[in-house]
C-alpha cells in the first residue's frame, strides 16, 4: 500500500473510469454487445439501439462522470481544508439547502411553470441560500473561523432535513413520492444542456482547485504552519470553500442527494496517493467519476425495469468496500 | 536583523506582551527565555505575524513587516514551532513543502533546483537517510530534525525555534542545538529560540532575553542575564549559579523545597 508512484496509479485510474464507461454503454435491459457498438454509431439514428445509447445511456454516463468528479474533487478540498477525514460535502448543510429547495418546488408546483430548470434551479437556489449565512456568520473581522463554519453547517444540515419533513408530512401522496425520489439522487436528466453545463463546471472545478494545490498541502499541517510557508490563509480559504460549494451545489441540484462519493473516493484515494493533494485531487476525480457511472449501472440493471436510487448503490458498494480495505490494512499510524 | 520597537500584543482583550523594545542583530544566536505564560511563544508568534500588534512595530531588516506579504516573510523567516503535526506523508514530501514560497503562480510541481535544495537541507540535517519514511512513524527527534530541514529549504535569512528540545533526551537536545549553532556559525543564519532550559540557553546562545509578566527583564549575554537574584525574582524560585569549568558559562542549579528547610535549619 505504499505504493505511491503516479505512473501506475494513474493509467490504474484512467482504466477504471474506461472500464466503468464501458460496462455502463453495454450494460441494461436491452443487452447490445460491445462489438456493435461502433456500427450501431456509425448507422446512424434510425435504429432502437442508437436512441438507448446516445439518448439514454449517453447523458447518464456523462452526467455520472461530471457529478461522481466534482463531488469527489469537493471531498478532497473540504477534508484538507478542514483537516479532517470524515468532512464530505453535505456535512456543510449544502444538500439540505438544495433538497429544502427541491421539496417545495415540487410541492408548490412551479416545475408546471417551468419544466426542465425548475428543479435544479430551486435546489440551486436552495443550497446558495444555507451557503451564504453559513459563510457571513463565520467571516468575523475577515477571518474565516474554521470550526464555526462546520459546527453552523451541521446544524443548518438538521433546520433544512427538519423542514424537508415537515414538508413532506404535510403533502400529498404524489408529491412525497417525487419528493422522496429527489432526494435518493438520480443520474437521469433529459436536458442536455444542463448536463453540458455541469460538466464544464466539474472540469472547471478541477483545474481551479488544481491551481490551490500547493496551498492544500500547505494547509493540511494546519493553518500556522500554512502561514509560515507564505501562504494568505484567509484568502485562500475563501477560494477553497467558495469552490467546494459550488461544485457541490451544482451537483446536488442537478441529481439529488448522492452520498458516500465526496467522503469515501477522497478516503480510498489518500490511501493510494499518500497526502500529495496534487495526486490526490486528479485521481480523486476519475476515481470518483468511475465510481458513480458503476454505481449507476448497478442501479439501473440489478433490479430492472425497476430503477433503484444511485445513492442506496453508493452508500451500500462505497460503505463495503471501504470496510473491507479497512480491514486489509495493518499500517500503523495512518 | 528583527526589531521589536514598542511592541504590545496579546489575544483579544488580553494583553500579553507590554512594549517590548528588542533588537536582534544579524548572524545572532538569540535566546528568548522565561516562566510558562510569561509569552515567549507570543512574541515568536508576533515577529511571525500569527498575533497582530495592538501598538508597535516589528521590523524585518529594516522594513515595517505589516509591508510585508506573508511570502515574502516566509522567504526570511523560517519556523520551527512547538505542536508539530504529523501526516503519513514522507520526509522528502514534507522537506519539499518548504519550497512553497518559491513557486510561481500557477507553478504544481517543484523544479530540479527544489529537490536539490531539499536534499541538501536533508543532508545538512543528517536525515537524507529517512527521505522515504513517513513522518507519522518516526521518533520526535527525527521529526524535529524534519523540521529544521523545511526551515532550510526555505532558504531563510532567520531561523526561529520554538522549544525545540522540550521532548528530548539529553543526546537529541545537544545534537539539535549543535547542528542549529553550526547552521547560525559556518552559514550565517540567525538564530531567534525559545528555550525553556536555562542551561542549554547559557551554553549556546550569545544574547538572552530573559522574559516575566510580558516584559524583557534582562536582555544580554548569558553571563549578565543568569545571576542568581534575577532568575529568583523573575522565576520565583531558589537557585544556584555556577560556572560550567569547560566553557566559562553559567549554569543554574535548582535547590528542592526539602533542601532549602533543611540547610536552613543548619544555618
Amino acid at each position: 500500500m505504499k505504493n505511491k508512484d503516479m505512473t501506475l496509479i494513474l493509467p490504474g485510474a484512467v482504466l477504471f473510469l474506461a472500464a466503468a464507461i464501458v460496462i455502463a454503454i453495454i450494460s441494461g435491459s436491452a443487452g447490445i454487445p460491445l462489438k456493435r457498438i461502433f456500427s450501431i454509431i456509425v448507422s446512424g439514428d434510425a435504429t432502437p439501439e442508437y436512441s438507448i445509447l446516445v439518448d439514454i445511456r449517453l447523458p447518464r454516463i456523462i452526467l455520472g462522470f461530471a457529478v461522481g468528479g466534482a463531488l469527489s474533487v469537493a471531498g478532497v478540498i473540504l477534508q484538507g481544508m478542514f483537516r479532517n477525514p470524515l468532512v464530505e460535502p453535505y456535512t456543510l448543510g449544502i444538500s439540505g439547502g438544495a433538497a429544502l429547495g427541491a421539496a417545495l418546488c415540487i410541492i408548490l408546483k412551479l416545475q408546471n411553470a417551468f419544466p426542465a430548470i425548475a428543479l435544479p434551479a430551486s435546489g440551486f437556489i436552495g443550497s446558495c441560500l444555507v451557503i451564504l449565512p453559513l459563510y457571513f456568520v463565520n467571516m468575523r473581522r475577515n477571518i474565516v473561523r474554521m470550526q464555526g463554519i462546520l459546527l453552523t453547517g451541521v446544524m443548518t444540515s438538521f433546520i433544512s432535513s427538519s423542514l424537508v419533513v415537515l414538508i413532506l408530512a404535510i403533502s400529498r401522496t404524489e408529491e412525497l413520492h417525487s419528493i422522496v425520489f429527489w432526494i435518493m439522487g438520480s443520474l437521469e436528466e433529459p436536458s442536455w444542456v444542463l448536463i453540458i453545463i455541469i460538466s464544464v463546471i466539474a472540469v472547471l472545478g478541477l483545474f481551479l482547485s488544481y491551481i490551490l494545490t500547493p496551498v492544500l498541502n500547505a494547509l493540511s499541517l494546519g493553518e500556522e504552519e500554512a502561514i509560515h510557508l507564505g501562504i494568505d490563509t484567509e484568502r485562500t480559504k475563501k477560494q477553497l470553500f467558495i469552490l467546494a460549494s459550488l461544485l457541490t451545489g451544482i451537483s446536488v441540484s442537478l441529481t439529488g442527494i448522492i452520498g458516500f462519493v465526496g467522503l469515501i473516493v477522497p478516503h480510498f484515494v489518500r490511501i493510494l496517493t499518500g497526502y500529495d493533494h496534487r495526486k490526490l485531487i486528479i485521481i480523486s476525480f476519475l476515481t470518483g467519476a468511475g465510481f458513480l457511472i458503476f454505481c449507476d449501472t448497478i442501479a439501473r440493471t440489478a433490479f430492472a425495469p425497476i430503477e433503484l436510487p444511485v445513492g442506496v448503490i453508493t452508500g451500500i458498494v462505497g460503505g463495503s468496500v471501504f470496510i473491507y480495505i479497512l480491514s486489509r490494512r495493518h499500517l500503523p499510524g495512518s | 536583523m528583527i526589531e521589536l520597537r514598542g511592541l504590545t500584543c496579546g489575544y483579544g482583550d488580553k494583553i500579553v506582551l507590554r512594549d517590548i523594545d528588542l533588537s536582534i542583530r544579524k548572524g545572532q544566536f538569540f535566546g528568548i527565555i522565561g516562566p510558562n505564560g510569561s509569552g515567549k511563544t507570543t512574541m515568536l508568534k508576533a515577529i511571525t505575524r500569527l498575533v497582530k500588534a495592538a501598538a508597535g512595530d516589528v521590523f524585518l531588516e529594516g522594513v515595517d513587516m505589516k509591508r510585508l506579504h506573508v511570502n515574502d516573510i516566509a522567504r526570511s523567516l523560517a519556523v520551527v514551532s512547538q505542536n508539530m503535526p504529523t501526516l503519513p506523508m514522507t520526509v522528502k514530501e514534507f522537506v519539499l513543502l518548504g519550497r512553497i514560497p518559491y513557486y510561481k503562480r500557477f507553478q504544481f510541481f517543484e523544479g530540479g533546483n527544489d529537490g536539490f535544495i531539499a536534499n541538501k537541507a536533508m543532508e545538512l540535517t543528517g536525515i537524507a537517510h529517512l527521505k522515504d519514511a513517513l513522518m507519522s512513524e518516526m521518533s520526535s527527534g527525527e521529526v524535529q530534525l524534519a523540521f529544521i530541514a523545511r526551515g532550510l529549504a526555505q532558504e531563510p535569512k532567520v531561523l526561529l525555534l520554538d522549544e525545540p528540545t522540550s521532548h528530548l533526551d539529553i543526546t537529541h537536545q545537544v545534537g539539535i542545538l549543535d547542528l542549529v549553532r553550526r547552521l547560525n556559525r559556518q552559514a550565517g543564519l540567525t538564530v531567534v529560540i525559545i528555550l525553556h532550559d536555562l542551561n542549554l540557553a547559557s551554553e549556546y546562545c550569545d544574547t538572552i532575553a530573559l522574559i516575566g509578566d510580558g516584559r524583557v527583564r534582562k536582555c544580554g549575554p548569558p553571563a549578565d542575564v543568569l545571576d542568581y537574584q534575577t532568575i529568583e525574582e523573575v522565576y520565583k524560585t531558589v537557585v544556584i549559579v555556577r560556572e560550567n569549568p569547560l566553557s566559562g558559562k553559567p549554569f543554574v542549579l535548582i535547590v528542592p523545597e526539602e533542601v532549602k528547610e533543611k540547610w536552613q535549619k543548619g544555618s
